[in-house]
Order: structure tokens, then sequence, then C-alpha cells
């Protein structure tokens, strides 16, 4: 398909401006304007249209295609949603930041109010904070509240470590370091989490915090937990919960209660939010009540009389972590998926989302590999090594997939898997598009045995075949020249 | 000219004081198509098994580790236009940097080519 | 079980999945939780339908003050949205799909984000552009790591006229990494240039500007380029980027990183978000850049396609030593910067912010014929700009916000000794009408 500048002819524009109702202002100086104008598209209304409207064809999405990408939770992004979140668009949040202007925001701050009593109270914490940006964003904002806590206690500087499985998602060690923290990373023990006897050794009053994801990228709920987070105070260091994986445990165990003092929950996963394509996401933090006074600023609270105001110069809070109080639009979806649900629905969720991924499993494990054979929680991670001996790996059985329509798995994490493929169904697919899915993972393997060559050759179906991302890391192509 | 290994896959040959550094051809192969060499600077100094510089293909980055205690002397420059020279003569032409030691007893901390290979059934 | 809409199954497929799996409750499936940490409480209210759902989110929305006519910005700025924006960016082709790991399924994406960090590098004159960041004030702390990274020094020099808020998420985020940030004061409005001289050496990793900044006021950073670079350090310029559409751009005047919040590209202001950040920087150095980054290619028959690339850079591969944490990005956010872009085009940029100088400069003039109303008197300045008023503002904002007008942002909360200082914002919605009632309401609640 043609770029967008391949389109352009000069002097089209997309839309017409508004007339001026004032006098033309005098010039800037010639040094503090552009020379030229930059080279932006130069289209109409419709071929813009035509032209973005093809290209969204070009995705494949949740709303056109199962997509059991493992550790994303790419669940039905209920349509009301939206039309909620639209509601609130016209609200600039400088208002709030007026003096008195609270008393006009009322609404929008009451939500992220009650928003984050909800998840307070599904996550087991005390107080939440709506303001980071994403899952990493609420890691980050997360090690550091854990590092103002330290420091508060006059151990700013013996804390220098934060402790994370080598089954960690990514984020998990790359917010520590950006934090400040050397790594510690425990090995993963045959029964799929992280060695409890390593762990101990690993630890010391050194350790300012310990990361986990529960249940873990294996899908799997790691049952020493307590024991895990017991250890960790023992040493003075705080348990941060990676909430990635939230889904599968709503109403059924909160981690504030089995020792967590820090947690971080994606609203993009576990409450509906759509993913828009790689963002915006939305990572609050909920803490446990040691951990309150070093919340970012502005941080909304609630007067004895009702009324939502803000606090915005304590100084022992850790700062500001974003603009103004986080990513309201996407709140606002996710208040409306909670209360919508409701207590028996987000329950609901978690027990189909544990059905349908164990369902996955036991139906595809007679064909491939399944490292880690036990009762999973949302997700089961298999690994492609038996395919391999054909020479087949893991993203040929994701490319294959592609051509059947369906959106591939999560291939080669977790990194203690080889040619791992991580399935998470979610509860909104239907028994039906489970089996459907089944067959296609059955046909792949059966093809992989008697005709590998198919799994190379795909996708074929596809605007593109495979494509070459050597050439692409070499050459550095990234912006349209000209 | 001796040549002697490190259990990280690098390989340094020997020419009097001079060590010249590279990757070996098993650990390129395992890379795959690499896209990205981060030489060290002339003059950097580095100590045996300290980061020397890194190594990067589409799907996984590795540190290169210097075999030996010295100080980086030249290095292989044409490896920022031509990455792909490492997949193509890892153990030759690829070669990273030359070092001058500061350290010859450190070579026993090596391995030689057979105890590499040896070491390569290992794995 | 409880009947949700949004879980399909019916109690006979349940059935059936429980026989598949060999037991006979969905309960069983958490017996892998150790019973004694079980839940005891689960306090959310009872659910409801969709359309008392949205008539709960009505509720709350009319809980806030409607129609306010907003002159303030402060880094969020009410601008037009073409209504193709909201269409084609709520094709849930776009919004319901995730990061293109897959790019054979994921052209979309890709050539959308490809063609949005050309609209970057344009705009900003500037080589490389990643495909987006959470927002302006985190992509100011990106910069400065990108900028420690690049030089391997440990201090950071920021000018005081950077929004107070980029600072402080700036200070936030380096709290912990051993590194000096020195702020400076601001002198009248601009970049105390005496100030920088005394700090300004080589263990400098880079200095911090805006233009326009958080007074408004702007600035042409070439010599202060020029003197950066003497000391090997990098310059970074967060930029509003419809200004961009008039103003030199932070290539021309030889910035290394530009970096800004894209809410006024096609994104309403939603209390705040989303929006995205962007940053752009030269092509040297592209390896040390936060983020996902899309490159061109070709596939197997040689057709163009595109992917994410560099992806050694990122926490998914390299973990503790990644250049950034980010994994999810604002990807929507900076699609709809893209189709904004696109829609208003080359022409329209530059007229969209003549416009908006246009609108300014005459709000300017009316409210300095008001009694003991000023300005600084060297700025030049673009859509926003600071006004002394005779009293507090604290209080004469408060007072106009109940007359239905933000009348803008004062600034003795945020700049020690500016309690009599207002910046105000006018962008091309506001009207010479609502431009009038300002200048009369605020007239009325200075005499009062």
């Amino acid at each position: 398909m043609q770029l967008i500048y391949e389109q352009s002819t000069p002097g089209r524009h997309g839309i017409r401006l508004p007339a001026s109702d004032v006098p033309v202002a005098p010039a800037l100086p010639a040094d503090l304007l552009r020379s030229e104008a930059a080279k932006l598209a130069e289209i109409s209304e419709l071929d813009l249209v035509r032209h973005f409207t093809n290209l969204s064809r070009r995705n494949f999405s949740v709303d056109t295609n199962f997509y059991p990408l493992g550790s994303c939770t790419m669940k039905y992004n209920a349509k009301v949603l939206e039309n909620s979140a639209a509601l609130f668009a016209p609200f600039h949040p400088m208002t709030a930041l007026l003096p008195g202007g609270a008393e006009f925001c009322q609404g929008t701050l009451g939500l992220l109010y009650d928003l984050g009593q909800l998840l307070a109270d599904i996550t087991g914490m005390d107080e939440v904070t709506t303001q980071p940006l994403a899952g990493a964003h609420g890691e980050m904002t997360g090690i550091l509240l854990i590092s103002a806590y330290h420091a508060a206690r006059g151990n700013r500087a013996k804390k220098k470590y934060v402790v994370v499985p080598d089954s960690s998602h990514g984020t998990n060690p790359a917010s520590a370091a950006i934090a400040g923290y050397e790594i510690i990373t425990v090995p993963t023990a045959p029964y799929g989490d992280m060695d409890l006897e390593l762990f101990k050794t690993a630890m010391n009053d050194e350790v300012a915090a310990v990361m986990m994801t529960c249940p873990n990228t294996l899908g799997l709920f790691n049952p020493h937990i307590k024991e895990v987070s017991d250890i960790a105070h023992c040493h003075d260091a705080l348990m941060y919960y990676d909430g990635a994986n939230l889904n599968a445990i709503m109403g059924k165990v909160k981690p504030g209660d089995v020792g967590f003092d820090v947690v971080h929950v994606n609203l993009h996963k576990t409450f509906g939010t759509p993913h828009g394509g790689g963002g915006p996401g939305s990572g609050p933090v909920g803490v446990k009540k040691s951990l309150i006074p070093f919340l970012p600023q502005p941080r909304i609270v609630m007067a004895a009389d009702g009324a939502i105001h803000l606090e915005t110069a304590n100084p022992e809070a850790i700062g500001r972590t974003a603009n103004f109080f986080g990513n309201f639009g996407v709140m606002a979806k996710a208040y409306s998926y909670i209360i919508m649900l409701g207590r028996e629905g987000l329950i609901e969720v978690s027990e189909l989302a544990v059905l349908n991924a164990n369902y996955l499993k036991e139906k595809l494990k007679p064909y491939y590999d399944l490292p880690y054979d036990m009762t999973c929680m949302h997700e089961c991670v298999f690994s492609a090594s038996r395919q391999l001996e054909h020479g087949v790996h893991a993203i040929d059985i994701a490319k294959f997939l592609i051509d059947k329509g369906y959106h591939p798995p999560t291939v080669y994490f977790p990194m203690i898997v080889k040619e791992a493929i991580m399935i998470e169904p979610t509860e909104t697919e239907s028994k039906a598009t489970l089996d459907a899915f089944i067959e296609v993972m059955i046909d792949a393997a059966q093809t992989t045995e008697c005709n590998p060559q198919a799994l190379f050759d795909a996708p074929l179906t596809m605007p593109v075949s495979r494509l070459d991302e050597t050439k692409a890391a070499r050459e550095q192509k990234i912006c349209c020249i000209g | 000219m001796s040549m002697y290994f490190t259990k990280e896959h690098e390989w340094v040959k020997i020419d009097g004081t001079t060590g010249t550094v590279g990757i070996s051809d098993h650990a390129a192969h395992e890379l795959g198509d690499i896209t990205f060499v981060e030489l060290p600077k002339t003059g950097a100094v580095v100590k045996q098994f300290g980061i020397l510089g890194s190594i990067e293909s589409v799907k996984a980055a590795s540190d290169i580790f210097s075999p030996v205690s010295g100080t980086v002397v030249t290095v292989n420059d044409i490896l920022d236009s031509t990455p792909e020279r490492v997949n193509e003569s890892a153990e030759n032409a690829g070669w990273m940097a030359e070092l001058k030691i500061s350290d010859a007893s450190e070579l026993k901390n090596l391995m030689t080519r057979e105890q590499y290979d040896d070491y390569l059934k290992t794995l | 079980m409880n009947d949700s809409h949004y879980c399909p199954h019916t109690a006979k497929d349940i059935r059936e999945m429980l026989s598949a799996i060999g037991i006979a409750s969905v309960e069983e499936l958490f017996a892998p939780i150790p019973a004694e940490l079980r839940a005891t409480t689960f306090n959310i209210p009872p659910g409801m339908s969709e359309f008392e759902t949205f008539s709960r989110m009505q509720a709350i929305a009319g809980e806030n003050s409607q129609g306010m006519i907003a002159f303030i910005g402060g880094g969020f700025y009410d601008h037009i949205i073409p209504a193709a924006v909201d269409h084609l960016a709520g094709r849930s082709e776009f919004y319901t799909a995730y990061t293109p790991y897959q790019p054979e399924c994921s052209q979309g994406t890709l050539q959308a984000l490809f063609e949005y960090q050309t609209a970057i590098c344009r705009l900003t004159g500037l080589d490389v552009s990643n495909a987006s960041l959470y927002d302006g004030a985190t992509a100011c702390a990106e910069a400065a790591m990108m900028s420690l990274r690049v030089t391997g020094r440990t201090k950071i020099v920021v000018d005081g006229c950077v929004s107070p808020f980029s600072r402080q998420v700036l200070k936030t985020y380096l709290y912990n990494l051993n590194v000096d940030v020195i702020e400076l004061e601001p002198l009248d409005g601009l970049l105390n240039r005496n100030g920088l001289d005394e700090v300004l050496d080589d263990s400098v990793a880079a200095v911090l500007v805006q233009n326009p900044n958080f007074f408004g006021c702007i600035e042409d950073f070439s010599q202060l380029a020029v003197q950066v670079h003497g000391v090997g350090a990098l310059l970074v310029s967060s930029v509003y980027p419809i200004s961009l559409g008039m103003l030199k751009s932070p290539g021309e005047m030889g910035v290394d990183i530009a970096i800004g919040d894209g809410q006024s590209l096609g994104n309403p202001l939603s209390f705040g978000g989303p929006s995205f950040g962007f940053i752009a920087a030269r092509k040297s150095l592209i390896r040390n850049m936060p983020g996902r980054i899309v490159g061109e290619t070709v596939d197997r028959n040689g057709t163009r396609g595109y992917v994410l690339t560099l992806q050694a850079r990122e926490q998914h591969i390299k973990r503790h030593r990644a250049t950034s944490n980010i994994c999810s990005n604002q990807g929507l956010c900076a699609l709809r910067g893209l189709i904004f872009l696109s829609a208003i085009g080359k022409d329209g940029l530059a007229e969209l912010a003549s416009l908006n100088r246009d609108k300014a400069e005459y709000a300017k003039s009316k409210l300095l014929t008001i009694p003991g109303v000023t300005v600084l008197q060297s700025a030049l300045t673009f859509n926003e700009f600071t006004l002394f008023l005779p009293k507090d503002a604290d209080n004469v904002v408060a007072a106009l916000l109940e007359r239905g007008i933000a009348a803008g942002v004062p600034l003795g909360q945020y700049y020690e000794g500016s309690e009599k200082c207002l910046a105000v914002t006018v962008t091309e919605k506001r009207t010479r009408k609502d431009i009038d009632l300002l200048v009369r309401e605020l007239e009325v609640a200075l005499c009062n």
C-alpha cells in the first residue's frame, strides 16, 4: 500500500479551518520562524478516510480474530466503554489544579477516587494512585514508592537490590533498574515457580523489594507465595505484585492478603479497556497503609463532607510520575467495566478465564510438550520442542496460525521455556471458538510431521509474507525520506 | 599464533603482547543475523571477563566479555557498517578489537581450541 | 453462575469443558491457591446493565461544571479535532489490536506508526522518531535518561521555564540515579543565560529547555545549541507541536532531542489523558532511543512492509539493561496525531498556528487595556502569554471560575514571587466574543 505521503498533492486539504474573527497579528521576527513548512500529507478527506480504513483492514484485532496473545489478556472490549469515555472528552485537567478548581471537577475527580476504592478492594490494598500511565510505568512508580519507604527509615543507601524470578516480564528488571536498583535473578524450580531454596539464599538485608507476578508468566499460582513474602519481610524487603495476570484471581485471592505491599493493575488487561494497537494502557498502583505518605502528587483525597480535593504539596511524596491524573479516558472505561460487571461478574470473569485456559491445555496436551503439566490459571505455556525435531519452530507455528485467521499466541516468552507458546484465551471466547482454535493447533502439529515446508512458507494469505527483520535493523529506515 | 576461548564464547589470538579479540563461530551462529556490534573505544582499559562491548541480532543482545585484561589499541570499525562480517567470518575478518595485553598469566584461565570444542559438546 | 453477556458459555458448554478437563466444578481449578490465602471479602457492588452503566457515567460527567470557557493551557490545549479522527481511530481493527509483534497480520498499525514517525521527524526537523511515549512529561524524563546514557555523564541542567510538571516528573524519575539536576531560575520569563554560563561545563549531559515555555515565551535556541555542544552536552527541547506550524523547528536550531506532548494533535482533553509523548532525535542517537521503533523492510517477494525494529534495545530482550522500561505506549493516541496532522496538512498546520497566534495577540492587546494589567516586556509569544495583574491571580481566577470562565493559570504556585502572574492561553476555538467576555469579566474582577 502507498504511504500517505506518496498520495499527497500540493495544495490539498483534509479539513477547512474556522475563519478568523480577529485581526492578523504582526509577524514574528524571521529568526524565530521555521524556514519551510513541515512536509505533512496533503490529501482530501475522502482519500484520508480510504487510506486509514484500508490500513485498518490490514490488522488482526480482537474484534476480527481470536487473539490469544499470552500475558496480554486480549479480551473483548465492550462497546459501551467507548461511549462512556467520550463523555469526558471536553474536561480540561488544569481546571482541577486552579485555585478552587476541584469544586468544578467533582465528577471526574470522584470517578478517580471511586475507581481507586474499587481497585483497592480487588487487590487488598489501602489506597491507589491512578497516575501511572501503563503497567511498566506503574512498576517504576511502585519501586520508587518502596525506595521512598526505605529512605524514610534511614535505609536508602543500604537497600541496593531488587529480586525477580527468571520467569518475570522484562519490564520488572527494567523498571527496577530505572528506579536505581541492581537486579538479582532467581531461577525457576521444576514445580514452575521461583525456586524457594535459591530465593532464601539470594535474600539479604540489602534487598529493597521482591517483584512477583502471581500467577506467574507460566500461568501457575505459586503455592509458596506467603512463605516468599514472609521471608522478604524478615529482611525488611517489600513485596511488589505485577498485576499483569490479575484476570485469573479476582474475588479468589487478594494480593494484599498474601503479603504484597505494592501492586500495579493493568486496566487494559483485566478491566476490559482496549489495547489500542500498543496503548494507551493504564497502570494504577495500590499500596498498603505504610506507603500512603509517599504516593505521587496530586493525590486525590476525600474530605469529611464527601468532597474530593487534591493534595499537592506533601514533601514526603515521591513527586509526580505523569502530567496530570493518569490516562483518565482509560480509567473511565475501566470504571464502567467494573460497575457493569459487578461483584459476581468479576468473579465469573476469573473463573471462566481459568476454565478456558485449562480446557485448551487439556485438549492440546497430546500434541505439544507442556513443560509444567499442572492446573494452570488464566494461561498455559507449551513448548514447540517436539515440533523442533522436524525443524519447525514456535514462530513457524505462529505464522501457520495467521493463515488460518488466528492471531498467534505469545511465542518465545517466557524465556525459560524453549520455543515457548503461551496461550491466553480469556473469558470472553466461546467454546466454539476454542474448539476451532484447537483444531487448527492440532492441524499445525500434524502438518509439522507430514509437510513442515507448509509451515516454513506461511503466511501466504496476508498482504505481506515473512518480513526481513535483519534488513530493517541494519538499514534503520524509520521514516519516509523526501 | 595461539588462540584461546572463554566460556562466554569469545576468542583471543595472541601475537606477542597483542591480543586480537572476537566471538566464536558457534556464538555467531547462535545469535543469528547480527545487526549491530558495539565496539569499545580506543584507549579503553578492560579487565579479564569485563564487558568489552555488545552484539545484537534481531531477537537477542549479548555482552562481549574480554578474554584478557589490557588496553584497547584498535577496533574493527568496519563492523559499524557491516556487522554481517561477524556472521561470515567470526573468527577472522569479524574480529572486534586489538588489545595490548597487561597480564599474560591470565591466559591460563582460558580454553584451548580442543578444550573449547569439548566444552561446546557439553552445552 | 451469573449470566453476564460478556461470558459466552452456556451451562452445557461448561459441563462439557469440565468433563474434558476431568473435574466436576470450576472451583476445583482454584485448588492450587492454598485455602488459607483465599479472599474472605469482595466488596464490589452488584453489576448492572449496559444502559444503567451508561446512565451512571452520564450522571458522573454531569457533576463536572459544563461549558466552561477556558483560557488555560499548561501543557494541554483545546484544539479542533476533525471528525475523521474519531471515526478512523475508532475503527476497532486499530483499537482492539495490540503491539504489532506479528508483523504480517499487523501491517495496518505498523504502516500507520511508520507514517507517524515520518510526521514527527518532519515536524521537528530531526532524523528519527519512536512510535510514542506516555506523555510530554515522561518524554522529558526519558530524554534526560537518554542523554545520560549517550554522554556517560551525571548532570542535567533544566531551564526553570520548562513546565513545572515536566520538571517534577524528571526529578521523580532521576531520584535514585545519583544524578545532579540543576534548575535555572527563569529570568523575565526566559532562559537565564548568565545562570547557564555558570553551570555549563563538561560534566553536563544535557540542557533541557522548552519552546514556547511555560510562560508562553518563544526563544531561538540556535546559539544555545552551539554553546551546549561546545562542552559535549546534548540540547533537549520540549515543543508544542501546533506551534511548529510556524516556529523554527528544533532541528533547525541544532537541538539533539526534541520531545513534547501530542495531546494537541487530535486528542481530546479528556481530563488529562490519554495523550501521547513524542521523541525525535538525530540519527546517531537512535540506539539510545526508548520504546518501540517501526522500520521499513521487504518480505520474501520483495514487497515493502514494516516491522518493529531495533528491539534489542528494549526491555523484553535486554531486561535491566534496556534503554527504557516502557512496553505499552500510547499507540492509538499517536495514530490520532497522525490522522490529525494528515487531515490538517502541510499548509493547514501553518494556517492553524497563525490563527492561534492571531487570537492570542488580539486577546493580549485587549487585556492590556485593563488598567494595571501589563505583560512581560521582552517576550514574544505564540498562543499563551503571561499577564501581570494588579492583584493576586489566585483570587481573580477563583472568582472567574464562578462566572464560568477559566481565565488562565495563576503562576504563584509554580514560581515564588509570581503571585500576580496569570498565564492565558487562546486557541483557535475561542471566538472574539469569548475573548471580549474574558476581558470584561477580568476587568470587573480586578475592580472589585
